[in-house]
């Protein structure tokens, strides 16, 4: 039994770029795309969310919020680079303090290429992204049952 | 037939059983609503249990394991003031414990200290004591009208308790706006996201600790919609109907409405619902003290 | 051994033991003096509990001459004192209320000493006496034994204050005499005089720093007291007055009397109770009374003093039912609740908070009793049960926080379960007993809202209390949260305190949760004989309830065993700071690469609850209010 797939909760943040995909990601969340409509919200705090949307490259300054935001979700969690800029530093990639893309700091499941992405290819990626989230699922329970103890919560 | 004394246990271990199942749908009818006002399609209606679901099959992160006590300790007298109120216990009693579960809730925001927590910990204080005047009052109102503070007592009372106390009821709609987290007043957190204070209160919990959380609401929401059924009690269909119009309403105010500061909501549950009561109240008790002694 | 002998006892032991502690020069000797005393205290009036709690009222013929004698002279050597020290530092208000009140003393000496006969029964006991005198043997003890501990560190850190142990210690149980005698007296006469004697004492130990500010806030209290002393002794005269012979200064003779001679006299002293109860236009006595040392504010707010003001308004209740003069008392404390709760909202220093947090509880108690109807009295003893264990237990918390941080200012106990865990969990424990369910006060407070519902204009009096009653719950909460909050990397700071500190610390935390389990037993032991014999009816809380509330105690006793079946390795993270790096959890990289430390405050909501908003109109409002009483008091007089 699973429910992961049926609730994608979101984070969103933006790294260093123009601004355009996070229009886009916006975009898919208006009423035009009612994205609620396969449970995503979009909550805007790393601890409740389940999905890490990035846009925009990685620089000496948001290096850490990145890495630190990601530190704050709980397992199992798939991060999404959005754009060309999360994907490789796209036209930014010479700047001196621009390090690249999202996967210098983190480790990244699912690109979206574009420039900017449109909002489909954003959705389109969340649902790829759904499959990887339920296959971490089923690893991280693997692990805990080969563990001597039961993993998690006081439940 | 239940035989008598065993009646109250019954109806709180239905209570128990069957609240998360009833407020769980009530979330999903209101996102559903919502989402139609907003010219959307919105989430299935079976949404709230898939978000629970989910919460409890991820990691428990917390920034202090003393979040794991308050969070369950918020559940455990959640439920239990709500089991009180169904089995018919003393409305008062029921109240104590709806403040105390609600103490736990601010005292897990408080344990992890962020700042968003913080905030949204004091805010719940302030919302707490925008709202509990009017809800005692509305006890009172209750017993004024029928001598009994007895929950049971009330819900078999033949007496019409809405026509005697038109201003508590308004009143205790006003504060339902606040206990639901609704617009103008969902100050310490909010349904929707991307508020100033992330999410207020619940920013810091996690995963099946959030899960916990979420059915508390549930529980709290089926108690709170079953004050509103005592204001029509001696009609049960009426009753429904009321509670129906009485939800409907407050998400028609939830999508209609911004948000307004702590000081207009203390001012606003203090005055306008606190002067609705006092004056019913007052007119209540002079006509039962003085006019027909 | 007889009940009579137990209360002589009670009054004369802890002078005795005063005596010997303004002699014994080593702290040792003092040590052991303390809390053999203690001890005994404490053992005597439980076993005048069990010796006592099914006799109902007896009272006891105490050749009184000689001790009327010896009473007004003692009353006279300190007025002389007080006259003195007034001259010496210019408070000419103390001067002339000292003047007046010797005055009117002799000249009632002087008019009515030959015609008053010897009254019958000076000493007299009954279930409420017991409830103080437990209160005042148990509570009033532990505190002088922690005081040990406390004045030992208080000298270490003020090297400035002069070393005056031995009169502290001497004074501490001189007041806890006074009190005894105080609720065993049925003689006004004798009452006047342990009245007067516990005002001096708590004159003399807030002062005890000889600090400007601890001096003028003494002669505040002074003052204050003074005036309801004032108050006292035109009741006496008054009484006189109507019976030359002074039959009626027996307590129980004049409560019995009826309206028409009492309600005069009862005014008079319950305005006298409204002075040291600190009600509204006399509050800031019992506020400024927190620069004495803890313990004798835990002292002042829970088992002496106070306690002393409610008492004799309780006593009173029976005569003031249903009058109007009642009903502008019962006002007078409504309206301290009221006020009281929100300017606790507005403060910062816990000493203060729980100053006012008193002043608010003792307005509960004075409304009960002025209403004074049958389920009220019952309530206002619980209250002052409830009250004094839990406020005690935070005050001495409060002392032993402020000497180990430094600070007696909320904002400062941030984290203090990780500094000091015990504590904080007492601490924790203590506030519960003050506002939350099912601990004491809560029980009263609902007891309170089904009581007033069936009395004469009570809903005036729901109304100040949920409204009142929320305001309680914001302060508590805020302070309980900073408490709990977990700022990691503390160092633990509990190590240096003392044996003798947790013993008494635990008791009296043991007391707030068994307290309000086994309440039921008192009550049905001990409040409702004593509302039964006054009222020929009596109350108490539906048997169902009970048994939910003790469900729910139960279940708030378990609750923190669920702490033990959590994963040992549980996954943390730092708390969420929009994505902002935390080094080690409380400090935070902020702009141009500067660490800096997170500082999170409370609210205080300054604007709506401050002192400088309320304090104005509650003076005014409550004066008016004792205005109105005494209107109609004079009325009844011409």
């Amino acid at each position: 039994m699973t429910y992961l797939a049926k609730s994608p909760w979101i984070v969103h943040y933006d790294g260093s770029s123009c601004n355009g995909c996070d229009i886009e990601v916006l975009a898919a969340l208006t009423p035009i795309y009612d994205v609620e409509r396969f449970g995503i919200v979009n909550t805007g705090n790393p601890k409740h969310a389940d999905i890490f949307l990035v846009t925009g490259s990685v620089n000496e300054k948001n290096r850490e919020i990145v890495k630190n935001t990601y530190d704050q979700m709980p397992e199992p969690k798939v991060v999404v680079a959005i754009g060309i800029c999360a994907a490789t530093g796209g036209i930014f990639r010479e700047c001196y303090n621009v390090m690249g893309g999202i996967d210098k700091v983190i480790p990244v499941d699912v690109y979206v290429p574009g420039c900017a992405a449109r909002p489909e290819s954003i959705i389109d990626g969340v649902v790829q992204a759904l499959g990887i989230l339920e296959a971490k699922r089923k690893a991280m329970n693997e692990n805990a049952g080969a563990a001597a103890k039961p993993a998690g919560d006081a439940r | 037939m239940i035989p008598e004394p065993w009646a109250p246990v019954v109806n709180a271990v239905i209570y128990l059983l069957l609240a998360p199942v009833v407020g769980g749908l009530i979330a999903g009818i209101d996102r559903k609503v919502t989402a139609r006002m907003q010219g959307r399609v919105g989430p299935p209606l079976l949404q709230p249990f898939y978000d629970v679901g989910k919460l409890f099959e991820k990691e428990n992160l917390v920034v202090t394991t003393t979040q794991n006590f308050y969070v369950l300790s918020y559940l455990v007298f959640m439920a239990v003031s709500g089991a009180l109120f169904f089995s018919g216990g003393d409305m008062l009693l029921v109240i104590f414990a709806f403040t105390l579960s609600h103490i736990f809730l601010v005292l897990g925001a408080y344990a992890s200290y962020s700042p968003y927590s913080h905030v949204g910990a004091e805010r719940e204080l302030i919302q707490i004591i925008a709202y509990e005047p009017m809800i005692i009052m509305t006890a009172v109102g209750m017993y004024m009208v029928t001598t009994s503070f007895y929950v049971g007592t009330i819900v078999q009372s033949a007496i019409p308790i809405v026509l005697y106390l038109p201003g508590v009821f308004i009143g205790y709609l006003i504060v339902l706006t606040i206990k639901l987290r609704k617009s103008p007043f969902d100050l310490s957190t909010s349904h929707h996201a991307h508020q100033e204070l992330v999410k207020g209160v619940t920013t810091d919990f996690a995963g099946p600790n959030l899960a916990k959380l979420e059915i508390a609401h549930w529980y709290e929401y089926v108690f709170l919609l079953g004050v509103v059924y005592l204001f029509f009690a001696w009609n049960p269909l009426l009753a429904i109907a009321a509670i129906i119009i009485a939800y409907f309403l407050e998400i028609l105010i939830d999508n209609t409405t911004s948000r307004v500061k702590w000081q207009m909501t203390l001012r606003s549950a203090w005055l306008v619902a606190g002067t609705l009561g006092i004056i019913n109240l007052g007119v209540l008790y002079y006509l039962r003290m003085v006019v027909v002694p | 051994m007889q009940i009579v002998q137990l209360l002589i006892y009670l009054i004369l032991f802890p002078l005795i033991a005063a005596v010997f502690l303004l002699f014994a020069k080593k702290s040792v000797e003092r040590s052991w003096i303390v809390k053999i005393s203690a001890l005994a205290i404490g053992v005597v009036s439980l076993y005048l509990l069990v010796a006592g709690f099914d006799k109902g009222l007896i009272t006891y013929t105490i050749s009184g001459r000689i001790f009327d004698l010896a009473m007004l002279v003692i009353e006279l050597v300190i007025a002389v004192y007080l006259l003195w020290l007034g001259l010496r530092h210019r408070k000419y208000s103390v001067v002339i209320l000292v003047l007046i009140q010797a005055a009117l003393l002799l000249w009632f000496e002087a008019t009515y000493g030959h015609t008053i006969v010897e009254l019958p029964n000076n000493l007299f006991f009954d279930q409420f006496s017991i409830i103080m005198a437990l209160i005042i043997g148990i509570i009033g003890s532990l505190i002088c034994v922690y005081a040990l501990g406390y004045m030992e560190t208080y000298h270490e850190h003020h090297k400035d204050i002069a070393d005056r142990r031995g009169m502290f210690f001497f004074w501490m149980f001189v007041f806890l005499s006074a009190m005894f005698g105080l609720v065993f007296s049925n003689n006004l006469m004798w009452i006047l005089f342990f009245w007067e004697i516990t005002t001096f004492c708590s004159f003399i130990l807030i002062g005890y720093s000889q600090t400007a500010e601890a001096t003028n806030n003494a002669f505040l209290a002074l003052a204050m007291n003074m005036l309801g002393g004032v108050a006292f002794v035109a009741a006496l005269i008054y009484i006189t007055t109507i019976d030359p012979s002074g039959r009626l200064l027996d307590l129980g003779a004049l409560i019995n009397s009826g309206y028409a001679v009492a309600i005069v006299p009862a005014v008079l002293i319950c305005f006298a109770g409204l002075t040291k109860a600190a009600q509204m236009p006399f509050s800031s006595w019992l506020v400024g009374a927190m620069v004495a040392p803890t313990p004798v504010s835990a002292l002042l707010h829970s088992s002496t003093m106070v306690k002393a003001g409610v008492y004799i308004i309780v006593r009173f209740a029976p005569v003031l039912t249903g009058t109007t003069e009642g009903m502008m008392i019962a006002m007078v404390g409504g309206v301290t609740f009221l006020l009281t709760s929100c300017m606790a909202i507005s403060q910062s220093n816990a000493k203060k908070v729980l100053a006012y947090s008193t002043i608010a509880n003792l307005g509960l108690v004075v409304a009960c009793a002025g209403v004074g109807t049958y389920n009220l009295m019952w309530v206002a003893i619980l209250l002052i049960i409830f009250h004094a264990i839990a406020k005690s237990l935070l005050f001495l918390c409060v002392g032993t926080v402020e000497h180990r941080i430094g600070s007696r200012d909320i904002e400062d106990m941030g984290g203090l379960i990780e500094r000091m865990p015990k504590l904080a969990i007492m601490m924790f424990i203590g506030m519960a007993g003050m506002f939350l369910a099912p601990f004491g006060m809560i029980i009263s407070k609902w007891a309170a809202i089904e009581a007033f519902i069936q009395a004469p204009f009570g809903l005036i009096f729901i109304i100040i209390l949920a409204f009142g009653g929320s305001a309680t719950l914001f302060f508590w909460s805020k302070w309980m949260g900073k408490i709990i909050s977990v700022m990691r990397h503390q160092e633990n700071l509990e190590s240096s305190i003392k044996s003798e500190k947790w013993t008494v610390l635990w008791i009296l935390t043991g007391l707030v949760v068994v307290v309000a389990l086994i309440f039921p037993l008192i009550s049905s032991a001990l409040i409702e004989p004593f509302i039964m014999q006054i009222y020929g009816h009596t109350t108490r809380l539906a048997e169902a309830n009970i048994t939910i509330m003790l469900l729910m105690m139960g279940l708030l006793i378990i609750m923190p065993f669920s702490m033990l079946f959590q994963s040992k390795t549980p996954k943390m993270a730092p708390p969420y700071m929009g994505g902002m790096t935390t080094e080690g959890g409380m400090r935070y990289t902020g702009s141009a690469g500067v660490s800096r430390n997170l500082v999170l405050s409370n609210y205080y909501l300054r604007n709506y609850f401050g002192e400088e908003r309320l304090f104005m109109p509650g003076t005014l409002a409550c004066w008016g209010l004792i205005l109105i009483a005494f209107i109609m008091v004079v009325g009844v007089v011409l």
